[in-house]
């Protein structure tokens, strides 16, 4: 589950172009969106293609990313209970 | 304001080949969507489109163009609609007066790039599709066709560019500056744009809904249509036959997101308010609003806050989405729906908003479900696109 | 009476480094490539990281060429954004466009998408200035800039809008120039060294930039011109241009003699630079002429480029050596001409006056 989850900031950091921003810097329980991260809805478009491109997991309704993408605790235990790959 | 004179009209959608085929779908019910046939995709079997079901080689052969030509689709559905508008204005010579085109289009001829792009280093007699993908290609190749040679100039503003268009042309011709516009847009299906809508999670696995509590988003369509625009003067001195006359128009910004629209379709607001102003139309007077109406759940929801803004505590008028018939042309759109409109007004008609169901939950708007004759001297058009472009047309009986 | 139309800003990304500078100054001509790369402003100052890990090249241009040009104008807003581009944000078209190609259109993301719409430029640029003013973009080769350019003149005469940014703006981007290159539009390797003022090859040497230009209906301090008048011509044959240019000066009460200097678009194609050499050896040999295209390179908006320059002149009355084609010269220069066109179609003429 750590490695899972150090494996998601990094690929949020380069996927979404995050360059001031170090894996250090995200702790697991921050909000991803809004007053956290500061992500926003094409974002979350981008990161529901990582799930479907590392991790097997299609979602098929934008709106079911809000739950998931609460933050890094919420997408890794989402993703380790889903993933088909 | 007396409005800039429409004398011609053309166009080709995947609900009719000419003005008239378009109308007698439009009051007759039939869709043109369906799955797709002219492109290869992984998605034929989830997306439906409103497809023009003529090939390449058909569309060629239509045009009589040369076998070493390098029109991209879009280019030849453009030159078909802008042939017919200027032969429906009745003009004979086209330089005669003062006379551009505005044409419109968002992807032009992405569909020759995204078919040829790994193949041009070995087969040199593709080479010649390269210059396709300039934004102005389709422009230059119209011009061409109709042997304009001057002004011309495109617009691209996503999916209100052809509304853009328009306007444009009207202001040309109420500055003085030009005698003649034809104003318009085209806009092929492409793999780049049904893979584009498909990131942004918008495309409806079904048919479009506008409006509907259930829509799930849009279909997307290809299509072209022109408008012949004409001054007052020239249309004295030629005796010629007013369709029927831009009366207002405006163009806002909503920035707010790079695809979204705002929650209180704040843009669509500003436009619409812009566009009576030009006209000097009250909303009251408006008698039929052709909607942007895609069926993504944004739009719909943003628009529908928009028209409940300008109307305040009056009844919005009878008003529909016309793409469950044709799908979302993209930068064609508001140059279709502006055909549609000026139909509307000649034969005083409200066209159904299909498939819609149930009301959407956030406010109390119907759409008109059904064909409905009435008199209409009005139709307020709206087109909006993405980076928060939002514009509205006005239509009125000459 | 209808308004009148003054540069009040300008602010230019180029292959040249024309911000930070005074002018052209450090200008140098590069013989010896044939895709010329932009000079990078300090892009960190203008935009925060947030706020660009999203954007184009082009995009990021864009918005600093008009920060710099309002911040010259010293305005905090305006009415509308009107911007000309030819091929848009083309390094994200093709991030896109390979996307689907490689990955058979799977596991795409919406990025590159959005930034490869044409309106782009513009939209952000309202986006960040909350602009929810009119807003066009328009794409028609060498004539996009002009679009805008005649845009935003009818704006401010007909009182629909008093503060306008325009601008014309273009990129490189590797796969296109390669086709290109194969189209046979840019230089080929071995045609090199280029010469622009006296092609002996065909295709030209390829640029990109920004220039955004803050344009009102008032004259102030910072005032660099008057645009007097902008036209738009799809095609001409060469015998044609010179009746067409008299015709356009004289709608404006003027003639050849009138003018202090013309700015031509030689772009060292050998194929149709004859449309601006019958005119430098003919009609204006009396007149000074300029040239630009050897330092901005060409491309669709480089005549954006050729307005900053001839606003730049009006307003400090000098030359750079540099861009002179003849040894002519005017005791002052009041009035400009600017005249541009690409393989015989997409001719403008642009007139200011100081």
């Amino acid at each position: 589950m750590e490695a899972l989850k150090e494996e998601l900031k990094n690929k949020i950091i380069t996927t979404l172009n995050l360059e001031d921003i170090a894996v250090e810097d995200i702790a697991d329980n921050d909000p991803l969106f809004g007053d956290g991260l500061g992500l926003d809805s094409i974002d979350a478009l981008e990161l529901i293609v990582i799930l479907d491109k590392d991790y097997g997991i299609k979602l098929v309704d934008p709106k079911e990313g809000k739950s998931i993408f609460q933050s890094i605790e919420t997408m890794a235990s989402y993703i380790s209970a889903n993933r088909t790959k | 304001m007396k409005g800039v004179a429409i004398t011609g009209m053309g166009i080709i959608s995947s609900i009719g080949n000419s003005v008239e085929e378009n109308y007698i779908s439009l009051i007759e019910n039939k869709i043109g969507i369906s799955r797709i046939e002219n492109i290869p995709t992984v998605h034929a079997d989830v997306i439906k489109v409103g497809e023009i079901k003529k090939t390449n080689e058909e569309l060629v052969a239509e045009l009589q163009l040369p076998e070493n030509n390098n029109f991209s689709r879009t280019a030849m559905i453009g030159t078909l609609a802008a042939k017919q508008a200027v032969e429906n204005a009745g003009i004979t010579s086209i330089n005669e007066f003062r006379t551009g085109l505005i044409s419109a289009t968002s992807v032009g001829g992405m569909d020759m790039t995204e078919r040829h792009y790994y193949d041009y280093f070995e087969k040199p007699e593709l080479v010649k599709y390269i210059t396709c993908h300039d934004g102005g290609d389709v422009a230059e190749k119209i011009a061409e066709e109709l042997g304009l040679k001057g002004m011309v100039t495109t617009i691209s503003t996503a999916c209100s560019s052809a509304a853009n268009s328009i306007m444009l042309g009207a202001r040309l011709i109420k500055t003085g500056k030009l005698d003649r516009v034809i104003v318009g847009g085209a806009d092929a299906l492409a793999k780049f744009t049904i893979n584009g809508f498909k990131t942004l999670m918008i495309l409806s696995d079904d048919y479009n809904k506008p409006f509907d509590n259930t829509r799930k988003g849009l279909n997307l369509g290809e299509a072209a249509a022109f408008l012949v625009l004409e001054s007052d003067e020239i249309v004295a001195k030629q005796n010629k036959k007013v369709l029927a006359r831009v009366s207002g128009y405006g163009n806002a910004n909503d920035a707010f997101h790079q695809t979204a629209s705002s929650e209180n379709g704040e843009g669509a607001y500003l436009a619409m308010k812009k566009a009576f102003e030009v006209s000097g139309l009250k909303p009251s007077q408006i008698d039929y609003i052709n909607v942007h109406g895609t069926a993504t759940p944004n739009n719909d929801l943003s628009e529908g806050r928009a028209l409940l803004r300008i109307y305040e505590n009056e009844k919005v008028p009878d008003f529909s989405s016309t793409k469950p018939y044709t799908g979302h042309t993209l930068a064609a759109a508001a140059a279709i729906e502006a055909v549609y409109s000026v139909l509307a007004i000649q034969n005083n008609v409200v066209y159904p908003n299909l498939n819609f169901e149930i009301p959407m939950e956030e406010f109390d708007l119907t759409p008109q479900t059904t064909l409905k004759n009435k008199t209409i001297e009005h139709v307020l058009s709206n087109s909006f696109g993405f980076g928060g472009n939002c514009s509205t047309l006005i239509f009125s009986k000459s | 009476m209808s308004k009148k139309t003054y540069i009040n800003g300008v602010g230019c990304i180029s292959t040249q480094k024309t911000f930070d500078t005074v002018f052209l100054e450090e200008a140098v001509v590069n013989h010896n490539e044939n895709v010329l790369a932009i000079v990078p402003p300090a892009y960190k100052e203008y935009i925060s990281p947030a706020a660009s890990r999203r954007m184009a090249k082009g995009v990021k241009n864009g918005i600093v060429a008009s920060a710099l040009a309002m911040k010259d104008a010293n305005v905090e807003n305006v009415d509308a954004i009107i911007t000309g581009t030819g091929l848009g944000c083309i390094e994200d078209s093709e991030k896109f466009l390979k996307s689907i190609l490689d990955n058979n259109e799977e596991f795409l993301t919406p990025t590159s998408f959005i930034q490869s719409t044409h309106n782009t430029v513009g939209a952000q640029i309202a986006l960040l200035q909350q602009c929810k003013g009119y807003n066009f973009t328009y794409v028609n080769g060498a004539v996009s800039f002009e679009s805008a350019l005649l845009d935003a003149k009818m704006q401010i005469e007909e009182n629909e809008a008093n503060s306008i940014l325009v601008g014309g703006v273009d990129e490189n981007g590797d796969y296109t120039t390669s086709l290109f290159k194969l189209a046979g539009r840019i230089k080929k390797e071995n045609d090199l060294p280029s010469n622009v003022l006296n092609a002996n090859s065909t295709g030209v040497v390829y640029g990109e930039g920004a220039s955004f230009f803050v344009l009102e209906n008032e004259k102030k301090d910072s005032t660099y011109a008057e645009i007097l008048d902008v036209e738009i011509k799809n095609s001409l044959e060469e015998n044609e241009v010179e009746e067409a240019l008299i015709l356009f000066l004289k709608s404006n009460h003027l003639e050849i003699t009138d003018l202090d200097a013309v700015v031509l678009g030689f772009d060292g194609n050998s194929d149709s630079d004859s449309y601006y050499r019958n005119l430098s050896e003919n009609a204006f040999v009396k007149t000074p002429q300029l040239y630009y295209k050897h330092l901005s390179g060409a491309y669709d908006t480089a005549s954006a480029f050729a307005l900053w320059m001839a606003s730049k002149i009006l307003k400090t009355q000098e030359i750079p050596e540099i861009i002179k084609v003849n040894s002519v010269v005017k005791p002052t220069y009041n009035t400009i001409l600017l005249y541009n066109q690409l393989n015989g179609k997409n001719h403008s003429f642009t007139l200011l006056s100081k």
